[in-house]
């Protein structure tokens, strides 16, 4: 009864403060809008510049291929000199060479070189258009030699597959990632700064005095912060697989558990936050820094976690959002593969009752 | 008019620094993060789990094998047995990538009929199956260079010399690491600038600091200062640690650097100034923090380059200082870019400062309740 009421004060301050409202709804909507559109390693029409030396039948039919190429929008230079100025200012991100003897070293023992420069700066980039270079010309060699009239011997022949996501669309797994950073960011930003805010106005020494216990206070803070949050979730969810078309494999059920598990977890955070820093700007601050970068940078939503030394990933299993995305992936793209969801929801709701219980034993009725 | 604005100052840093909590927050977590993040952003991949079903019995599957167990990047798990456990080590993520080779692999390969290597990859994250898709490919060229050199047979027409400029090794980390000396740079400032009036404000301070004899362009460099200053020791702290701890080559110029530095430095402040006076309460300068923070670090180049986002994307990222500063700090640490080539980067870096700053200003008199 008194924790009815006390939901009840909440439910209203929020809906007097639009704020919350905001951070539950508005911000999934914007972020989700400019990061699912937003962020892609999908490279498409790769600027590359073309050195031909002496252009020939030759040379017309290896360039013919990078101009149909959807992944190049080539740009012809006469000499490496301009090329280099356009790749330095930024206009290409590589340079394919082929130099004036290229038709005569094509018929020789040991066969013609392509120069292949690519700008190392942003490494990841420079390995995809390396990759795209190579099956262009290892197309090409094919194509020449059955016009020729004869087969091309490979030794090894790679046959690739790529499960769960066969087109390597990179929003198939970014969007589902996203979901999990930025319900991290929500769950903390609601519940960061509102007990801190009770203590620094002196309400909180008002419900000290009544005689409602500190578990009912912050119960009261926590259900209606997890019902709008839960309110978040359900928008992200609906634009996810709307808007986004990544397709969901796995149960709704389980995607939704997995969401409140994750929730409570950040909640809880976020509580800790504001019973621990008891003015809201330590606590601001204390969120903006250990809630977003670490749950974009720590959680295998973009970098692998298992490529990252043992001491960071060791570091990586206080993230919930770790937990979170492993789950989150699997669940849209794969299935329900037990064998990924039980681990990590345990962990989850593990990470959820930690914070949960710090936060009453930190929490306590007493003025200091 | 100095001593007023030295007076405003020195009051924001002991606000700033007064409160243990407070001070620990702005000293601590940038240095931390800058170890983590160094170490776990990379786009590199080591020790990816690999499983392998081998059905062949003969010499040259072995050989081939031996070339992925030498690889640093590649990891065997236990080798499998059948083909239905293909799918339980994928789908349980205990391999990322599963290599098959048929009954017939090594008699394919002795009698000159392509033998196939079939490779199944986990697409789950497509760009870690992407880059895994990769190292399987070069090492399968450079088996096939060596295969044909050793029996004699014919040489392919063409082949390529890849080579990279700038990064050699293609080593993400280099990539990497400039840019986060620009995402803990913006992250300090915002978290010691963006509060700072709404905090004022709320508890009524602000009203008493605007009948003082301090004019708002005064109010204005007193606020702006603590946050530019913090930010410009801490960034500086961090390109030490990058090119010492980490070993980022810095090839270029000192002083584009640092003039990148104080105009990037200009508009995170102005920014967080005018977040913080729009904002009536802390939670609203919070919020706002957040929601310039997080669209600014995501759509900067940081992690995914702004050539893939599409147009109206594109077009947006132009209001966001961060993505100049971003191609300021790659360009000076790994190219040496020339202080001409970055004006381009500048100058918008410059306009934001202005605009926002501006905006603040003026917000600090016409924002009362």
């Amino acid at each position: 009864m008194r924790l009815r009421g006390l939901v009840r004060k909440e439910f209203l301050q929020i809906l007097r403060d639009p704020s919350s409202i905001a951070i539950a709804f508005l911000m999934p909507l914007l972020l989700l809008l400019l990061f699912g559109y937003g962020v892609s390693l999908d490279a498409k029409n790769v600027p590359i510049a073309l050195v031909v030396e002496h252009p020939n039948a030759d040379t017309a039919s290896f360039t013919a291929s990078f101009q149909q190429s959807r992944y190049f929008k080539p740009l012809f230079v006469s000499n490496m000199r301009q090329a280099r100025s356009v790749l330095m200012s930024g206009r290409v991100h590589g340079i394919v060479r082929l130099a004036g003897d290229f038709s005569s070293k094509l018929r020789s023992r040991d066969g013609a070189a392509i120069q292949v420069i690519v700008n190392g700066v942003d490494a990841n980039t420079a390995r995809v258009v390396q990759g795209y270079v190579q099956s262009l010309w290892s197309l090409w060699l094919e194509q020449r030699a059955t016009s020729a009239g004869h087969k091309l011997a490979i030794p090894v022949d790679v046959r690739q597959r790529v499960w769960f996501n066969s087109e390597l669309r990179s929003r198939n797994y970014l969007v589902p990632g996203l979901l999990a950073v930025i319900m991290t960011l929500i769950g903390a930003l609601l519940t960061a700064m509102v007990v801190a805010r009770e203590w620094e106005r002196g309400t909180m020494e008002a419900l000290m005095v009544t005689p409602v216990a500190m578990r009912e206070i912050l119960l009261g803070k926590l259900i209606p912060y997890f019902v709008l949050g839960m309110g978040g979730m359900c928008l992200s969810v609906g634009m996810t697989l709307w808007l986004f078309d990544v397709p969901l494999r796995g149960s709704v059920l389980i995607l939704f558990v997995a969401a409140a598990l994750f929730l409570l977890a950040a909640l809880g955070m976020g509580l800790l936050i504001s019973i621990l820093a008891k003015n809201q700007f330590v606590a601001g601050q204390a969120a903006i820094i250990v809630t977003f970068l670490p749950a974009f940078i720590l959680s295998g939503f973009i970098f692998d976690i298992g490529s990252m030394p043992p001491f960071v990933q060791a570091l990586t299993h206080v993230i919930a959002a770790r937990y979170f995305v492993a789950i989150l992936q699997t669940l849209f793209l794969a299935g329900n593969v037990w064998s990924v969801i039980i681990p990590n929801a345990l962990a989850l709701a593990a990470m959820a009752a930690f914070f949960l219980l710090l936060s009453r034993r930190m929490a306590r009725k007493r003025l200091d | 008019m100095l001593k007023r604005i030295l007076a405003l100052v020195r009051k924001e840093f002991l606000a700033l620094f007064k409160d243990k909590k407070s001070r620990f927050i702005i000293v601590a977590p940038p240095i931390i993060q800058l170890l983590v993040f160094g170490y776990a952003a990379t786009f590199d991949l080591n020790r990816i789990p690999i499983a392998v079903l081998n059905q062949d019995s003969g010499a040259a599957s072995r050989q081939l094998l031996a070339h992925f167990r030498g690889s640093t990047n590649f990891q065997e798990i236990a080798p499998l047995h059948q083909n239905r456990d293909i799918a339980k080590t994928i789908n349980s993520k205990q391999a990322l990538l599963v290599l098959q080779l048929g009954p017939h692999f090594s008699r394919d390969l002795y009698l000159g009929k392509p033998a196939q290597l079939q490779v199944i990859v986990d697409g789950r994250n497509s760009n870690t199956a992407l880059i895994a898709l990769n190292y399987v490919h070069s090492i399968v060229l450079q088996f096939n260079n060596d295969w044909v050199k050793n029996h004699h047979g014919p040489a392919p027409p063409a082949h390529l010399q890849l080579r990279a400029w700038f990064n050699p090794n293609l080593e993400s980390r280099w990539f990497i690491v400039p840019g986060i000396i620009g995402l803990l740079t913006l992250v300090v400032t915002m978290v010691v600038t963006a509060l700072s009036v709404a905090r004022e404000r709320e508890q009524g301070t602000f009203d008493q600091l605007l009948v003082t004899p301090l004019r708002p362009v005064e109010i204005l460099l007193g606020k702006a200062l603590p946050g530019f200053v913090i930010g410009l020791l801490e960034g500086s702290l961090i390109i030490l640690v990058a090119v010492y701890w980490f070993n980022v080559p810095l090839i270029g110029n000192l002083s584009a650097l640092f003039i990148g530095i104080v105009l990037f430095l200009l508009s995170a402040v102005g920014v967080g100034l005018m977040i913080s006076s729009l904002a009536v309460t802390q939670q609203q300068g919070m919020l706002g923090a957040f929601l310039f923070l997080v669209p600014a670090i995501i759509l900067s180049g940081f992690a995914t380059p702004i050539a893939n986002m599409p147009t109206l994307v594109q077009q947006l990222t132009v209001i966001n200082p961060m993505r100049y500063f971003m191609v300021v700090l790659r360009g000076v640490f790994l190219e040496g870019t020339p202080l001409a080539l970055l004006f381009k980067q500048f100058w918008p870096m410059a306009v934001i400062g202005i605009v926002t700053l501006a905006i603040a200003a003026w917000l600090f008199r016409h924002r009362m309740q």
